[in-house]
């Protein structure tokens, strides 16, 4: 198995189609083919042991992705909003290595040992003036073919491992050859240091879906762009369709008709905003998906007729389904267990144990955490309905344990985000003589309102037990999150801990 | 005969029929293509082996190809002229199920 598979494949179906733009630049199936056997020739040209591509969404990203795999080699997208410190430090990590970034990267990376930089114009002129030669890539499915490093925000980040069999595998569990139409375009807004970026470039290619690059997210470009492209599809996290919907405010509708199917995920999705969404794209269809880097993107997936089925019944235990990640891909197989493994049934909390041919669990230097029985442990906590449809909870590292009671931080910001003054919050577990951990709620107000540290300690006393009640509360102008939507909750528990 | 794996990929030895295996049953399969056996993709086509008159019904690009019972499933990687078939019955076209675009 290898992802160049999946492109060969594009390539003799539907050629001539166009498979990716870049602002006023395209390649069509057969050019990318073309383009990744002439690149691949270069990087083992270079001696080079792996490729990186450090550099915004650029042609230089699906044409490295799968030279990289015609080569052999692993491909590592990183994060270009790095410092140059720890670039450099990952650089040592992966070398010898073949870079491509962008032009005024390329002097201050020139020192690095057993590193060739080339800027990402110098990459594609060789890409796409060579021809693409013999198909000579290995057929080896436990080769790796992406190297993803973690955003590391407590030591050094640690690179999961995606080997070949787990991303094709996930394509032909997940995706139909050749499915999408002519006029189908989906914007890719996503980093490529993202498993979604990546996912993204293998599904539409196998699909048949044209790719339109947003180099850096903004509200406006992400518009801009769909309107232009007249993209029919578009996958974002929270923080993007967050500001997507804020820039619109009260307008009618987007006015982006030809969109017809909006995914997000990665993150937790306040309902306010999805909301706000179902009314300024209202022709099209909504899926929730999740996934994490680890299980190579998405596992479960929330579709357009779960969204309908829940918004649409009385019961409210099929509404609350709209705060799902719906259920699992027939390809995958979701338990929920308790921490001794045990497994629970439908509507206990435990933690999500995913398996499948997609699932990598695999950190490079420290092995597979897949346990004998094909099952990783996600570190999510959540439960199952009855018709299986999942709820996720946060992260089982989150979870509070006052005087020996286990309480998490989702279940107490959900009842904040409720009153009427709370634009935004985290909960998080402070160190407490007499109880262990105590609750902590750092909270952001809306313009215009304010909330007394009494009044939210006595809406949440209303709404769950009382040892859930906050014994801290601060006001923030706002909390940090990564470039992809990721509450920094180690960075709130250091603030709070040094204030 | 012989027992399959999901991932292997085999080839037709008289059409450029290509499959993927996705799914294989416990037990040992005979797959034939065109009427002849699939060879593994290091094998070398035999010389003049033309497809069978009743197994010329061909093979198309992505698709999937199934036994009545579902437990075995191939991907064409590559069309052809010839048709499959498993233990002499031929592979039905798997009806596709798109799920909706996630990424």
């Amino acid at each position: 198995m290898n992802l160049m598979m999946l492109l060969e494949m594009a390539a003799s179906g539907f050629g001539d189609r166009v498979a990716v733009t870049n602002g006023a630049v395209s390649l069509t199936y057969q050019q990318l083919f073309d383009a990744a056997g002439s690149a691949a020739r270069v990087i083992r040209a270079s001696g080079a042991e792996r490729m990186a591509v450090l550099d915004v969404s650029s042609l230089a990203v699906p044409v490295g992705l799968f030279a990289s795999s015609w080569a052999g080699r692993p491909f590592v997208p990183l994060n270009y909003r790095l410092t140059a410190d720890e670039v450099e430090k990952l650089l040592e990590r992966i070398a010898p290595s073949y870079v491509v970034t962008e032009s005024g990267r390329v002097a201050s990376l020139a020192h690095v040992a057993s590193t060739s930089v080339v800027t990402r114009e110098a990459f594609l002129d060789a890409a796409t003036s060579g021809t693409a030669g013999e198909p000579d890539w290995s057929a080896d499915a436990d080769d790796i073919a992406i190297l993803l490093f973690t955003s590391g925000t407590t030591g050094a980040p640690k690179a999961a491992v995606l080997r070949q069999k787990h991303l094709v595998s996930y394509i032909f569990g997940s995706v139909e050859f050749g499915a999408a139409g002519e006029d189908e375009a989906t914007l890719v807004s996503v980093p490529p240091y993202h498993i979604a970026g990546m996912a993204a470039i293998a599904s539409s290619v196998y699909s048949g879906r044209r790719i339109v690059q947003l180099p850096t997210f903004s509200a406006e470009s992400w518009l801009e762009t769909a309107r232009r492209e007249k993209v029919t599809h578009a996958f974002v996290v929270p923080t993007m369709l967050a500001r997507i919907v804020d820039l619109l405010g009260d307008a009618a509708s987007a006015e982006l008709p030809s969109l017809e199917a909006l995914a997000y995920g990665g993150g937790k999705m306040p309902q306010s905003v999805i909301e706000k969404a179902l009314r300024l794209f209202p022709g099209a269809d909504f899926t929730n998906a999740y996934g994490l880097t680890e299980t190579s993107s998405t596992i479960a997936i929330l579709g357009p007729e779960d969204h309908r089925a829940a918004i649409a019944s009385d019961d409210p235990a099929v509404r609350r389904r709209l705060i799902s990640v719906g259920r699992p891909l027939p390809s995958v197989e979701v338990q929920i267990r308790d921490e001794n493994g045990a497994v629970l049934g439908p509507n206990q909390r435990g933690e999500v144990y995913v398996s499948g041919e997609q699932v990598s669990g695999e950190y490079l230097g420290r092995g597979s955490s897949v346990g004998s029985d094909g099952f990783f442990p996600t570190r999510d906590g959540g439960s199952m309905d009855d018709a299986g449809y999942l709820f996720l909870e946060g992260r089982i590292d989150d979870i509070i344990v006052r005087g020996g009671e286990n309480m998490s931080p989702g279940e107490i910001e959900d009842v904040l985000l409720e009153h009427e003054a709370i634009a935004d919050c985290a909960v998080v577990g402070v160190p407490s003589e007499q109880w262990g951990e105590a609750v902590a709620a750092v909270v952001v107000t809306k313009p215009g309102q304010k909330a007394s540290i009494e009044d939210l300690q006595a809406w949440v006393k209303k709404h769950l037990r009382s040892s859930r009640t906050p014994e801290r509360i601060e006001f923030w102008e706002s909390l940090p999150y990564n470039e992809t939507g990721k509450l920094l909750r180690r960075q709130v528990r250091a603030q709070l801990a040094g204030g | 005969m012989a027992q399959l794996k999901a991932g292997t990929r085999l080839k037709s030895a008289v059409c450029t029929t290509e499959v993927m295996v996705i799914a294989a049953p416990k037990d040992d399969v005979s797959i034939t293509c065109g009427g002849a056996p699939l060879l593994a993709m290091a094998d070398a086509k035999p010389e003049g082996g033309a497809v069978a008159a009743d197994a010329n019904g061909g093979t198309l690009l992505g698709k999937r190809y199934v036994n009545a019972s579902g437990d075995l499933e191939l991907l064409c990687t590559k069309a052809g002229q010839g048709a499959l078939a498993a233990n002499g019955a031929a592979l039905g076209l798997k009806e596709a199920k798109p799920l909706p675009s996630s990424d």
